[in-house]
């Protein structure tokens, strides 16, 4: 959801669909995604590759973006990220 | 105040890539990787798939190294344009269907784009001469260079001494004296700069980092041409090269069926693509049916299945069979003897 409130621009939550990507396109789909969002946006990526519970943090930490959770269920792989600045 | 120099370097995820971008950032250059993903990566992908594989997790070597190296990684997708260099490879393939030479020159030539776009100075590689036969010879070296068009702006930093100086050493960016020159084979003296630069954990992958320096996938690549009759894939297709035993008992079709539970619940994720078929007497086996298929196919198919399954030695079995829109029916076959499934259908 996009908007603003008294001026102050609301941060987006968005979520991005990378089931049954491999490593590293997961990271690639999340590197192109975050570069359309703005510092303090929000990205849930939800994947079936094991492997981005490491890499996407990985990224994550080269490129100054935090993130705020990870987990499993039914052999999906969700992280919440925060965009750095 | 000097302007701050800043080079790209292509990070493979192995040594020498690694290497060669720490040796330009001890000369104060500002370092940031970049790495192509052509889609033949090797990168975790069957380790990703493969269920065995799931307590360890692997890494992906060039986040990794990155992250050592305290630079940014810029990973770049390229597999539709990469699609040209492997169709057609100007210099041609090496021992299997890897097309090292252009695809060198490929990545380059990407570099060189993206420090126009960029406002970068110059390129760094971890190639040494005589490291691999076919694209890192000294004779191939100016060939890369100039076929990019990186021309002087390319600088290898693990055997430079050994080349004309670029314009990053004329120019004085980066002192020549401190640049190396490695030649041939043995890792002996990477492993001794790393162990000088305090690198002590580092991919050294045995086969290569792509899959088409493999031999079985690169039979696969082959045979997916000649059914097709044209070379051409799309992303889909080179993925499904990496999973499951591929077995083509007719021209026309072949199957690809799961190992192992992980390779099952990929698969998965093709029913909409494809036919498919699973024992559903007895436990066994995800399998797709790539191809357009007659009855009797179907009910070759079948018996092929049935093989891979625990009511392998069973009179008969039933196999279902669901089509791309999920309707279902069922097969009662006898699995074929292992003797009855050629080898030369074993792609």
């Amino acid at each position: 959801m996009t908007g603003t409130f008294k001026n102050i621009p609301m941060a987006l939550k968005e979520t991005l669909n990378a089931r049954r990507l491999l490593c590293p396109l997961p990271v690639i789909r999340t590197q192109d995604k975050v570069k359309l969002l703005k510092p303090g946006d929000q990205l849930e990526v939800i994947c079936t590759d094991p492997g981005v519970m490491h890499d996407i943090p990985a990224w994550c930490r080269i490129n100054g973006h935090k993130v705020l959770e990870t987990h499993s269920c039914d052999h999906e792989y969700i992280i919440v990220l925060e965009v750095g600045e | 105040m000097s302007k701050q120099r800043k080079a790209v370097a292509l990070i493979s995820g192995g040594l020498d890539s690694m290497l060669a971008a720490k040796i330009i950032m001890e000369q104060g250059i500002h370092v940031e990787g970049i790495n192509f993903f052509t889609g033949f990566c090797v990168e975790g992908h069957t380790h990703a798939i493969r269920e065995k594989s799931n307590a360890k997790p692997t890494r992906n070597n060039a986040l990794w190294v990155a992250e050592q190296l305290g630079i940014k990684l810029h990973i770049v997708d390229v597999i539709e344009e990469y699609k040209k260099v492997l169709i057609n490879p100007k210099h041609g393939y090496g021992q299997h269907m890897n097309p090292c030479l252009d695809c060198k020159i490929f990545m380059v030539n990407k570099a060189k784009q993206w420090i126009v776009e960029n406002d970068f100075d110059f390129i760094i590689t971890g190639e040494v001469i005589g490291q691999r036969p076919m694209s890192q010879t000294k004779s191939k070296m100016p060939i890369v260079s100039k076929q990019s068009g990186a021309d002087d702006l390319l600088l290898r930093p693990m055997c430079a001494k050994n080349l004309p100086a670029t314009l990053p050493e004329i120019e004085g960016w980066v002192d020549r004296e401190k640049l190396y020159d490695i030649t041939g084979r043995s890792r002996k003296p990477q492993i001794e700069m790393a162990k000088e630069f305090g690198i002590d954990d580092y991919s050294q992958p045995a086969g290569g980092c792509c899959f088409l320096t493999d031999k079985y996938y690169s039979a696969k690549l082959v045979d997916l041409w000649k059914a097709q009759g044209t070379k051409d894939y799309e992303l889909d297709d080179i993925m499904l090269l990496k999973v499951g035993r591929h077995i083509r008992p007719r021209p026309h079709f072949k199957l690809i069926i799961a190992r192992e539970e992980g390779e099952g619940r990929f698969l998965q994720g093709y029913k909409k693509e494809f036919t498919s078929m699973h024992c559903s007497s007895h436990p066994g086996p995800l399998a797709l049916i790539d191809g357009v298929v007659s009855a009797e196919d179907l009910y070759l198919a079948a018996q092929i299945v049935g093989r891979y399954g625990q009511g392998r030695e069973a009179e008969q079995v039933d196999i279902t069979v669901t089509d791309q829109e999920g309707s279902e029916r069922v097969l009662q076959v006898k699995p074929l003897r292992t003797d009855e499934i050629s080898n030369d259908w074993h792609v």
